[in-house]
């Protein structure tokens, strides 16, 4: 377990919404009495003294191994999938919600929900009737590239926008390639301005900001222009959309960005 | 905060190189990580010392390269120094950056017997 903030590899699990659940298959750690006897001889160094051995590999190169074979199967099956992260209440699910309204029946859509624990924004989504599956990551801080190709192996969806909803942080989930087209940040205008600064890996890795609650500025001292400054100076290239949930507002203009980027997606398919 | 899921790749790589190369045991495991990255080499050397248990690593010292990180200035044309990200161009004061070098997380060597 993490001594910095507690995270850990905890139990997966996949909630479906109707058949049971199983938990995710992790890598396996080799008891070093489980690995077999090679005689006492080394091939690197036949004496068997203590020496270097070059490897030189990603540390995260099965994690985008599976990020790639994700990728490929997406447009495959002709699959835009964004991957929409944030800090804890920044408005994820209600905006996901208000756009599954406006975009059902029409564009065809379906919905990852990572959450460490619970499927009550699973059964949210499910209520505006695209089809939703929720990955509890247990301690887990994010969602990884193998827990995406179980959901979306289950979830049988082609033709059509998967939101893939990541767990509530603005650390952890930069790193993860989960095989998506974009990352999608939503950044509320409760928090502060200076956001992006402190948690700088995740709008530099992210396409598009969502600016949310954008209804609740009359009653803030919160200067939007900062926010969007402070965001392009990790950025430079970050498109930036402002929305409400609540009242609607720009609503239609997120929609339009992700039909462009799924004609774009169809194009270099 | 993510760095024991880090560190539980890095023991994977390391069981990889064990079946391939058949040594006893790992004693000092060799990582380069970018200071533009997402990655505490604090919290990243607390993980390992857990997840490296019952493995070939188990009891291993960590030693962490940190790589400087590099931009380049879309203004400037030209590559620079980039301490952190959100930091300015050093030559222009500008922020039209792209960062080339700094985001590395690579197992470079591991020392075994």
């Amino acid at each position: 377990m993490c001594g910095v903030c507690g995270c850990g590899e905890g139990d997966t699990r996949l909630e479906t919404g109707g058949s049971g659940s199983k938990p995710a298959a992790r890598d396996v750690v080799v008891p070093i009495d489980q690995v077999h006897d090679h005689g006492g001889t080394l091939r690197d160094d036949p004496a068997g003294r203590a020496h270097l051995v070059s490897v030189e590999q990603d540390i995260l190169s099965k994690n985008n191994a599976l990020a790639a074979h994700n990728r490929k199967h997406f447009n495959s099956h002709r699959v835009l999938a964004l991957n929409l992260v944030s800090s804890p209440g920044a408005g994820k699910t209600s905006l996901l919600v208000q756009s599954l309204n406006r975009l059902l029946p029409a564009t065809t859509a379906a919905v990852i929900e990572g959450d460490q624990e619970t499927t009550a924004d699973a059964d949210r989504i499910r209520a505006t009737g695209a089809p939703a599956i929720q990955v509890n990551t247990g301690r887990g801080c994010h969602l990884d590239a193998e827990m995406i190709d179980q959901a979306f192996h289950r979830l049988h969806f082609q033709d059509g926008v998967l939101f893939i909803e990541n767990v509530g942080n603005l650390v952890c989930p930069a790193g993860f390639d989960l095989g998506e087209a974009h990352k999608v940040v939503i950044a509320s205008v409760t928090e502060g301005e200076d956001k992006p600064l402190k948690y700088p890996n995740m709008f530099a890795a992210a396409s598009l900001m969502l600016v949310s609650k954008v209804d609740l500025l009359p009653h803030l001292d919160f200067d939007v222009e900062q926010l969007v400054d402070n965001a392009r100076r990790v950025n430079p290239n970050l498109a930036v959309i402002h929305v409400s949930a609540t009242t609607g507002e720009g609503i239609d203009r997120w929609l339009q960005w992700v039909r462009a980027a799924r004609d774009m997606a169809s194009v270099s398919a | 905060m993510h760095e024991v899921a880090l560190c539980n790749a890095l023991v994977g790589l390391i069981n990889d190189q064990q079946r391939e190369r058949g040594f006893r045991q790992v004693r000092r495991v060799i990582v380069e990580v970018g200071v533009l990255g997402h990655v505490d080499p604090r919290a990243l050397d607390f993980a390992f010392d857990v997840e490296a248990r019952n493995s070939a690593a188990e009891g291993a010292v960590l030693e962490i390269h940190e790589i400087e990180g590099r931009a380049w200035c879309m203004d400037c044309s030209q590559l620079v120094t980039l301490g952190r990200r959100g930091d300015a161009c050093p030559l222009c004061g500008g922020f039209g950056l792209i960062v080339e070098q700094g985001e590395e997380l690579r197992l470079k060597e591991l020392e075994v017997i």
